[in-house]
């Protein structure tokens, strides 16, 4: 990275936290909102890539989302748990459900698309289970949170002001970048894509597969657990299609690879694109022509597959490096 | 607890359940096995076929049977056209790009087919008897359903076997490269392989709406229990995904009544995943 990009990096930065303080005028509640939204989901999605980009293709991130999000608030709801307490608690439990996915399938080489079923199947048990215990998750009707008299304010993490969790998205999405930067820079990293290309060879010599896999899959666990307490925490409502099961997942997934997987930034751009594409078409539509929306944005993410497969970000990057120094680069892996 | 006239049913129905499902599972299986492409939206093209066979039941007022041979030509083009219009192009795209296509050609079909019919759930009304066997009430459209999906079956299994196009697809899957050695031309034992599995589609789909109503996201009810039945069986594995079929179909059907139907949905898939980390090449692999 030259200068100027971490230039115009921190320009971007200092631009993002600037919104709240903007005069938007009547939308600015929406803006903010819909700003929160990219925030959390780029969160997300980049833990997904943290997996992704290693070969390990999870189609059940869904599941450590509901995990998270539903511990959160039925901890809330059923003992009066801060979030504070909450949420840890919620992350830990998707880390151990996370864990026992990960060893066995660590274990017995489940790879590639045997995988890919495999996290497919875990997200779907997820679903069924949250609409199966409708006692106390509400069923497919979702559950709220309550809030009781006192809403508002640090204990419960709820604010009425939206600008409060601008910020809280901010800082977890950086939070995002940091760890998917820290990977990058790390030992772990050139373990786990000699693991990617062939896991034989690698424990040949002297990666501990495993232990790799499983380190990945927990933290990458942990950090959507934690982006799925927070949404859950910031629409302050949850439900088992919106949490769980395998249409989120393939978002996520849809986002980071439209966005470009193997780039820091290719979740959040993917993410942003997908979820502006959406708010404008459903406002665009309104509610005449309900699925049109959906159908526009199905269409779109088959066209934008097919031609650009190393997804939007990654893309123009390739390009632009390209240009500015053509070195054969190693570190844009168009890998299976 | 429940008396055991009931799980006796549920085990007929079960196994009722199981003739459906391995017709899908087949369909999806033989297009994994020669092209190496899970279609994540196979079960969505059976959706399709269900509202082709309901609008040409009860706005048309064709026969059902004929309405059942339109729900398979439908289903055949409908392959033929996944495969011109998405596959092709990706062939040798990173298997992801390939899972995400389908996949969006899933979002897209289910909104598609909401935008167009909305979200009420139709179904194609025939009146057919239900049988009483030994104080067991057994559908007659199930058993129709069982009866022409196991005939299908035996059908593919003919064509694979017995005609020269059927061997000659039988030899892509096993080696790629071989086969275009030999002088047959991958690309078009492909386009035939999307009919065959599309054609696949189809009869399921008609089987499905004489039991089911059909609405745009039935296919997430039938989809990932696919995907399951097939990997579970092996990836391309026939033999083994018309077994898995049967074992899932029982699971479901008997813990759908001895507990929840969710939680019999549930319970497969956690035997499924169980099962995977046991043999993870499916049930019928050899272990390496």
């Amino acid at each position: 990275m030259t200068t100027t990009f971490r230039g115009l990096g921190l320009l971007a930065l200092v631009a993002m936290a600037l919104v709240p303080v903007l005069p938007l005028g009547a939308a600015q509640e929406y803006i903010w909102h819909v700003i929160i939204q990219i925030f959390l989901w780029s969160f997300v999605g980049n833990a997904w890539s943290l997996m992704g980009r290693f070969g390990l293709v999870s189609l059940g991130h869904g599941a450590f989302l509901g995990v998270g999000a539903y511990a959160t608030v039925l901890l809330w709801n059923f003992f009066g748990m801060t979030p504070w307490l909450g949420g840890p608690l919620a992350v830990l439990l998707t880390v151990a459900l996370a864990l026992v996915i990960a060893y066995p399938c660590s274990r017995f080489q489940v790879v590639g698309h045997y995988f890919a079923l495999v996290t497919l199947a875990v997200g779907e048990v997820v679903r069924l289970w949250i609409i199966a215990e409708r006692d106390w998750t509400g069923g497919s009707l979702g559950v709220s949170l309550k809030t009781g008299g006192t809403a508002s304010g640090l204990w419960t993490l709820q604010f009425a002001d939206k600008r409060v969790f601008y910020y809280v998205g901010l800082a977890a999405w950086l939070f995002g970048l940091w760890v998917w930067w820290r990977v990058d820079r790390s030992m772990a990293r050139s373990a786990m894509e000699a693991i990617g290309e062939d896991e034989t060879a690698a424990a040949s010599v002297g990666i501990r597969v495993t232990r790799f896999k499983m380190g990945i899959t927990a933290l990458s666990a942990a950090l959507t657990a934690l982006g799925g307490a927070l949404l859950a925490l910031y629409l302050a409502y949850t439900n088992p299609d919106t949490f769980s099961g395998i249409g989120v997942s393939l978002r996520i997934v849809f986002a980071v690879v439209l966005g470009g997987m193997y780039s820091l930034l290719g979740p959040f751009v993917g993410t942003a694109l997908t979820i502006a594409l959406s708010e404008y078409l459903r406002i665009y539509f309104g509610i005449k022509l309900i699925g049109i929306a959906e159908t526009i944005y199905g269409l779109l993410l088959i066209i934008f597959i097919i031609f650009l497969p190393a997804g939007i970000y990654g893309s123009l990057r390739d390009a632009l490096f390209r240009r500015r120094a053509p070195r054969p680069s190693g570190d844009v892996p168009a890998r299976a | 607890m429940i008396e055991p006239i009931f799980i006796l049913e549920a085990v007929v129905n079960g196994i009722l359940l199981g003739g459906v499902l391995a017709l899908l599972a087949l369909g999806l299986n033989l297009i994994f096995g020669v092209i190496d492409i899970v279609w994540i939206a196979y079960v969505d093209l059976v959706t399709l076929c269900m509202y082709a066979v309901y609008f040409l039941v009860s706005v048309y007022g064709w026969p059902l049977w004929l309405a059942g041979l339109g729900s398979i030509g439908a289903g055949a083009l409908l392959g033929v056209l996944v495969h011109l219009l998405i596959i092709t192009p990706i062939l040798s795209s990173p298997p992801i790009n390939q899972l995400l296509a389908t996949g969006g050609l899933l979002f897209f079909i289910q909104s598609v087919a909401t935008l167009l019919w909305s979200t009420d759930h139709r179904s194609v009304r025939v009146s057919l008897p239900t049988l009483e066997v030994g104080g067991i009430f057994i559908s007659f459209s199930r058993l129709l359903a069982f009866g022409l999906s196991v005939l299908a079956m035996i059908a593919l299994y003919l064509f694979l076997r017995r005609t020269y196009t059927g061997t000659a697809i039988r030899a892509v899957s096993q080696d790629r490269e071989a086969i275009a050695l030999m002088g047959a031309r991958p690309q078009r034992l492909y386009l035939v392989t999307s009919a065959v599995g599309g054609a696949m589609a189809g009869v399921a789909g008609a089987l499905l709406i004489i039991q089911y109503a059909v609405h745009p996201y039935f296919g997430g009810a039938f989809g990932p229990l696919t995907f399951m039945i097939c990997v579970l069986g092996g990836l391309g594995n026939m033999v083994g995904a018309f077994f898995a079929a049967f074992i899932m179909a029982q699971v479901i059907s008997v813990g759908g009544v001895i507990v929840s139907t969710e939680m019999g949905y549930v319970i497969a898939f956690v035997i499924f995943i169980v099962l995977m980390f046991v043999r993870p090449g499916g049930i019928f692999a050899k272990r390496g």
